[in-house]
């Protein structure tokens, strides 16, 4: 789960992470009275979508006085800010969180997240802040400095110092970044995140070091344990059809091709929609409806895929396994009944009593195609949504 | 004849008294899986099906059934405590089925585990263990699609795993052992560990590996396979078509700034020698042509 900078900012300043003063405002009156109340010589506009580069896309702007603040905030509010993370379609901005400008020294970038590799969190840090630390990483891996913590032991403060030395900061920035590092930890510890992004974190004229930008994302399996968290959400930066997707506790992710699939497995859903690349088709969609696929299921999976209008052909492939091709046959030919299916339909049945179930499908005088395996289904699919991907 | 489990497996199950627990160990049993004993705080002193006896901790059914294996269908805020609780009673193999298990709850409980090094955890969030020559299933996985025979499987996925073992069934070729490894971003045995363990096992002739989009595991296992691996092997990634940034079902399969793409893990996987199949519906053809074609080198 992803949540806005202003609502990583208030995280962090519960667990002590330095912030900047910060005003979230909805209205550009509101955005004069934040700059105003905030008493900066300068204050930053910033737009609040969950996708990032807002900087390049004219998403974060100075403003020398409340009346320029509020200036750019009609500039953003109601407008849809365009970045290279948000698409060409980009994002509508509803929020915008003004902030005091402060004195910068110099950007630093800190990153926390999983390393896979190694099963346990790692603390990144460079001297290149600003800067997406992928480019960092293929251009100048040794500018990216990196330390992994004991899960047992937790965070160490010698951890910080040695980054703090590899960046160079020294005197009071040192300790405070040590400081950083350690509220940081806790943090993301405590709140079960799966990502903790600082870029920039900013070292001040007076030695001080502040979060200037704010990235969290969370585990989606820890959110039972995080109200708080959840609380976060914000619907109108989600997908429509995944927001509904989560209330039946489906996988789905939407994508730009017109193949709608459903598929048992997470696996074998990939598996899907790369036969349909490999034969020349796009797929709409990503959607796994549970290993046991039961009927109702597989309706509500049926009513998401025909609900994106790009769909032109529904793909359905299930592995019947312990759960039986019959049984999956009824329930894909009584959903299909349910929803007045307006596109082709090709169905791939493989496993358990996999010719009782074809039989079904048959007998359902439904206009469904069958197919023998998933490569011949793919072809087929992809010829009745009317050839290749648009 | 196998790896990791066979006829001297004797399994508990935590969690045997849940929906999913319960209707599995049926299935288990019906399998002809040895299940002596079921963990459920609370109800120690009852049975299972009239039969397997359930005991309140897992120390307490080791000490009274001799289990070596515990299969973990306890629900996820509570199944890493479940793995720590069988670590703890000294079972040598745990298989986590669990789906959806906090990812730094498996941060914690892996460096447990590294710290014990007699205890091997297979999953979370994985059909389980199948030795179809011992009649030994722990998990999820439909017991009747699989053989007796010399095919090694591992797996990241469920499905997928079921359609590779169906297609090598249907073309005559059994299994030795196969093994979902799971779909969780931390997860305890992994591929290389079980191609060490199909490299050894003189009853396994070829292995099949299946993999997906996210982590490196697969980049691992390439590196292991060029440098040490012997037998005849096939593969397959799924999320060739997979955007990046977005989970794709299983917690652990996210292309994460640009890196664990499945062109990466194909071409690492190729370039040790493993002989990819082109799509998932040629999973079984494409390990019969690595048998055909002899060993390796």
């Amino acid at each position: 789960m992803k949540i806005h900078e202003y609502q990583g900012k208030e995280l962090f300043s519960r667990y002590g992470v330095p912030v900047p003063r910060g005003i979230l405002a909805t209205t550009p009156d509101e955005a004069e009275r934040a700059a105003r109340t905030l008493g900066a010589k300068v204050v930053v506009v910033k737009a609040q979508i969950h996708a990032g580069g807002r900087g390049k896309g004219g998403g974060v702007k100075l403003a020398r006085s409340p009346e320029e603040a509020r200036q750019l905030a009609s500039q953003m509010l109601g407008h849809v800010l365009r970045t290279h993370q948000t698409g060409p379609e980009g994002q509508l901005v509803r929020k915008v969180y003004i902030e005091e400008g402060l004195d910068i020294a110099r950007e630093i970038y800190l990153g926390m997240t999983l390393d896979r590799a190694i099963s346990r969190v790692s603390l990144m840090a460079s001297s290149e802040g600003g800067v997406e630390i992928e480019e960092v990483a293929a251009q100048h891996p040794e500018k990216i400095h990196v330390e992994s913590i004991d899960p047992g032991a937790g965070f160490s403060d010698f951890q910080g110092r040695k980054l703090a030395f590899a960046l160079g900061l020294t005197g009071a920035s040192n300790a405070k970044f040590v400081g950083f590092c350690r509220a940081l930890y806790r943090c993301y510890l405590e709140t079960d995140a799966t990502l903790a992004e600082v870029n920039p974190l900013v070292v001040l004229k007076d030695g001080g070091v502040v979060a200037l930008d704010s990235k969290m994302n969370f585990d989606d399996n820890a959110l039972y344990r995080h109200p708080d968290i959840v609380a976060y959400r914000d619907v109108d930066e989600e997908d429509p059809r995944e927001a509904k997707a989560k209330e039946f506790d489906l996988a789905y992710i939407s994508l730009d091709g017109n193949i709608g699939c459903m598929v048992n497995g997470a696996g074998l859903a990939m598996a899907t929609m790369d036969t349909i690349k490999l034969v020349g088709g796009a797929p709409a969609n990503f959607l796994d409806v549970g290993g046991g696929a039961s009927k109702e299921k597989v309706t509500a999976a049926f009513k998401l895929i025909l609900e994106d209008p790009g769909v032109k052909a529904v793909l359905v492939n299930i592995f019947g396994g312990i759960m039986k091709c019959d049984i999956i046959a009824e329930g894909v030919v009584a959903a299909a009944r349910e929803v007045h299916l307006g596109v082709p339909l090709v169905v791939r049945l493989e496993g358990t009593n996999v010719e009782q179930g074809k039989a079904i499908l048959r007998a359902s005088g439904l206009a469904i195609t069958p197919a023998d395996n998933l490569r011949q289904a793919a072809e087929k699919a992809v010829a009745a949504a009317g050839g290749a991907a648009r | 004849m196998s790896i990791l489990v066979d006829d001297r497996t004797r399994v508990l199950c935590q969690g045997i008294t849940g929906s999913a627990g319960s209707f599995h160990c049926g299935q288990m049993l019906e399998y002809g899986t040895r299940l002596v004993a079921g963990v459920t705080p609370g109800k120690g002193g009852t049975r299972f099906q009239d039969a397997v006896p359930i005991f309140d901790t897992v120390a307490e059914a080791v000490r009274q059934t001799g289990a070596n294996t515990s299969v973990i269908f306890v629900p996820p805020p509570f199944a890493a405590d479940a793995i720590l609780e069988a670590a703890d009673a000294g079972v040598a193999l745990i298989i986590a089925i669990t789906e959806g298990i906090p990812v730094l709850d498996m941060v914690r409980c892996k460096a447990v585990l590294q710290g014990r090094p007699g205890v091997r955890l297979v999953g979370p969030n994985c059909p389980g263990v199948i030795t179809p020559g011992s009649k030994c299933k722990i998990g999820i996985m439909p017991g009747h699609i699989h053989r007796p025979g010399r095919v090694g499987v591992v797996s990241r996925s469920g499905t997928l795993t079921y359609e590779a073992v169906f297609q090598l069934t249907q073309l005559g070729l059994g299994q030795s052992t196969a093994v979902g490894i799971g779909g969780d971003p931390v997860n305890g045995t992994d591929f290389v560990d079980c191609l060490r363990l199909f490299q050894a096992d003189p009853e396994t002739d070829a292995v099949i590996m299946i993999g997906e989009i996210g982590g490196s595991a697969e980049e691992a296992a390439a590196d292991y396979i060029g440098r040490e691996f012997k037998k005849p092997i096939a593969g397959f990634i799924a999320g060739l078509s997979a955007p990046p940034g977005k989970r794709m079902g299983h917690a652990g399969a996210i292309i994460a700034g640009g890196k664990g793409t499945a062109k990466e893990k194909i071409r690492a996987l190729e370039a040790a020698g493993v002989r990819m199949a082109p799509s998932p519906a040629e999973l079984g053809t494409t390990l019969k042509a690595a048998l055909e074609r002899g060993t390796r080198r």
